[in-house]
């Protein structure tokens, strides 16, 4: 068994999946805690699809795909607060515009440029962690050692911020600035993960781990650390399913993540659906409703 | 400045022994501890309506000020607008003789407790201590003192036991304590307080108050936005009766007249 385990660890393009694995696992789960508690996870998912036209410009010009993708994240978020701030139209659907609008030219741009290149759409849609360059792997471990200092090193600021903006922001906590800076912490491990788990998967590796620990734990840094774990055994795992049975490794490590929250779900000690006792047990309400509608006709 | 050590409510001119050079610091330190807050022609537009309309008035250090007034008159707008934390603000707001947005680190806001969201994983103590950060410099830990101060907050308001509880599995006054906590520990020298008596007890309501008469016994500034007008109206020294204008602003008993009531919240309210 462990054997069957070590054998793929020889290959080099396995010690870097496995690195790589491991990184994405947790700072996706350490990032996406703090999209979790801002109830801002639709934000990852419009970030995450922003990001494709960035890469295939990035391709085209012959550039870094990692700088071509995070600009093009940038590019988005602040095109949805131009929207917000400069119309009615609220978060949620400038959020929606702006990441179908671009996930649509992305898409445009790839399969136009794919032939030419070599290169696979959909290895940027659902990811190919097998496939992790060297030079990719430097730089995910770059991004990681970023997100990771930073967040130790503004931990209290960030609580202080994501818990209670308007209190920070009353104590003369430079908010505006601590904002931008969260979501450059996101852009870049998005951009990060998307070799791995792709850009439309991406946000199960952002929220699920997160929300897993949040059902078992209390503090907000416990989240991280429990979540990471999380994240980390998921991409693992993932991984050799995706080694094994040949299986696309982005849904691969999602499905992963996405058992090990049933599991949490349903037996959670706290707020387990099978461990708590049902306080009102009965019919749901809209059958109720529906039975009365058809009892008075 | 530390400020917080000075004795407030020293009489200068006894000081005789004194020399002039320390009489004039004094003085001045002593100018510093009895700032008042100088509001002048201060309006805040929402979108393209006028939330607050001119409204110009002074604030004294040591006195118990009640912000008060119907719905939708523009209280909590007015604590945000003085703080500048609303956008499209327009007069000024001088803390003795600098603006209050350049000295919020003076400053406890505690914001109304409907607008947190008291699922975010976090303990009691964990909120307590973010009253903290502004005095912690950035990238470092909470030193000793800080967790003493934030400890001695907590036992102020009663909840010492309940320091490692999840804030989600708080009553509603618990945590309007919590929040109180948090803004003790700030050791700041004006205090607004957003909506705090809503939905809690009588205990939490009672504790509160004892806190504030205990600040502004210390010649703290305290401002609180409320908009019940039952019996605890006795507890404040000076009202503001607010309706996007400033309708009356002094003592309690000058401002409490039925024509002012009336003018505030139009004819449905029976003077308290």
């Amino acid at each position: 068994m462990l054997e069957a385990l070590l054998e793929p660890l020889q290959y080099g393009f396995m010690q870097r999946s496995l690195i790589v694995a491991i990184l994405i696992g947790l700072i996706c789960a350490v990032v996406g805690t703090y999209l979790m508690v801002q109830r801002l996870a639709l934000l990852g998912d419009a970030i995450s699809h922003s990001v494709l036209p960035g890469l295939a410009v990035a391709f085209l010009l012959g550039a870094n795909i990692f700088v071509g993708a995070f600009i093009a994240g940038v590019l988005s978020t602040m095109a949805i607060a131009v929207i917000r701030t400069r119309s009615p139209i609220k978060e949620d659907a400038a959020m929606g515009i702006v990441f179908s609008a671009c996930f649509a030219l992305g898409i445009t741009l790839i399969t136009l440029i794919q032939h030419d290149n070599k290169i696979d759409l959909n290895h940027f849609l659902f990811g190919n962690i097998l496939g992790v360059s060297p030079a990719q792997l430097w730089q995910t471990a770059a991004i990681s050692g970023l997100v990771i200092c930073v967040v130790v090193l503004l931990y209290k600021e960030l609580l202080f911020y994501t818990f209670d903006p308007l209190g920070a922001q009353a104590a003369g906590l430079p908010t505006n600035l601590l904002n931008f800076g969260l979501m450059l912490l996101i852009a870049l491990t998005i951009v990060a993960s998307m070799t791995s788990v792709g850009v439309i998967l991406v946000l199960s590796l952002l929220i699920t781990p997160g929300a897993t620990a949040y059902l078992l734990v209390t503090r907000l840094h416990q989240v991280m650390i429990l979540g990471s774990a999380i994240g980390i055994v998921s991409s693992i795992n993932g991984m050799y399913l995706s080694y094994f049975f040949n299986l696309p490794s982005g849904p691969a490590i999602v499905l992963v993540a996405s058992t090990l929250f049933v599991l949490a779900l349903l037996f959670s000690p706290n707020h387990g659906i099978l461990t708590q006792p049902q306080t009102h047990l009965g019919e749901p309400m809209a059958w109720r409703e529906l039975k009365a509608l058809l009892r008075r006709r | 400045m530390n400020v917080g050590t000075f004795p407030h409510n020293l009489d200068i001119s006894s000081l005789s022994q004194w020399n002039g050079v320390q009489k004039a610091q004094f003085r001045r330190q002593a100018e510093v501890i009895a700032d008042t807050i100088t509001i002048s022609h201060l309006s805040a537009h929402y979108r393209s309506t006028l939330a607050l309309e001119d409204l110009s008035f002074v604030v004294q250090p040591g006195r118990l000020v009640g912000i008060f007034g119907p719905n939708g008159a523009g209280k909590s707008t007015l604590l945000k607008a003085m703080l500048g934390l609303i956008p499209n603000v327009t007069g000024s707001v001088l803390y003795g003789d600098r603006p209050l947005s350049q000295q919020l680190e003076r400053v406890a806001y505690v914001p109304q407790r409907t607008q947190i969201d008291w699922s975010y994983p976090a303990t009691v103590w964990d909120v307590v201590l973010m009253g903290r950060v502004q005095k912690t410099a950035w990238f470092s830990r909470f030193s000793a003192a800080s967790r003493r101060i934030a400890a001695a907050a907590l036992d102020r308001v009663g909840m010492s036991q309940y320091r490692d509880r999840p804030i989600g599995q708080l009553s509603g006054g618990q945590q309007q304590r919590v929040f109180l906590a948090r803004a003790l520990a700030q050791e700041a020298d004006v205090f607004c307080f957003d909506e705090p008596f809503v939905g809690i007890d009588q205990k939490t309501q009672d504790i509160i108050f004892g806190i504030f008469h205990e600040l502004t016994d210390s010649g703290k500034v305290v401002l609180v936005v409320n908009h019940d007008l039952g019996e605890s109206i006795a507890h404040f020294d000076d009202l503001l009766l607010l309706n996007r204008q400033l309708v009356a602003y002094g003592a309690r008993v000058q401002v409490l007249t039925q024509e002012n009531l009336h003018r505030a919240y139009g004819g449905s309210v029976i003077a308290a």
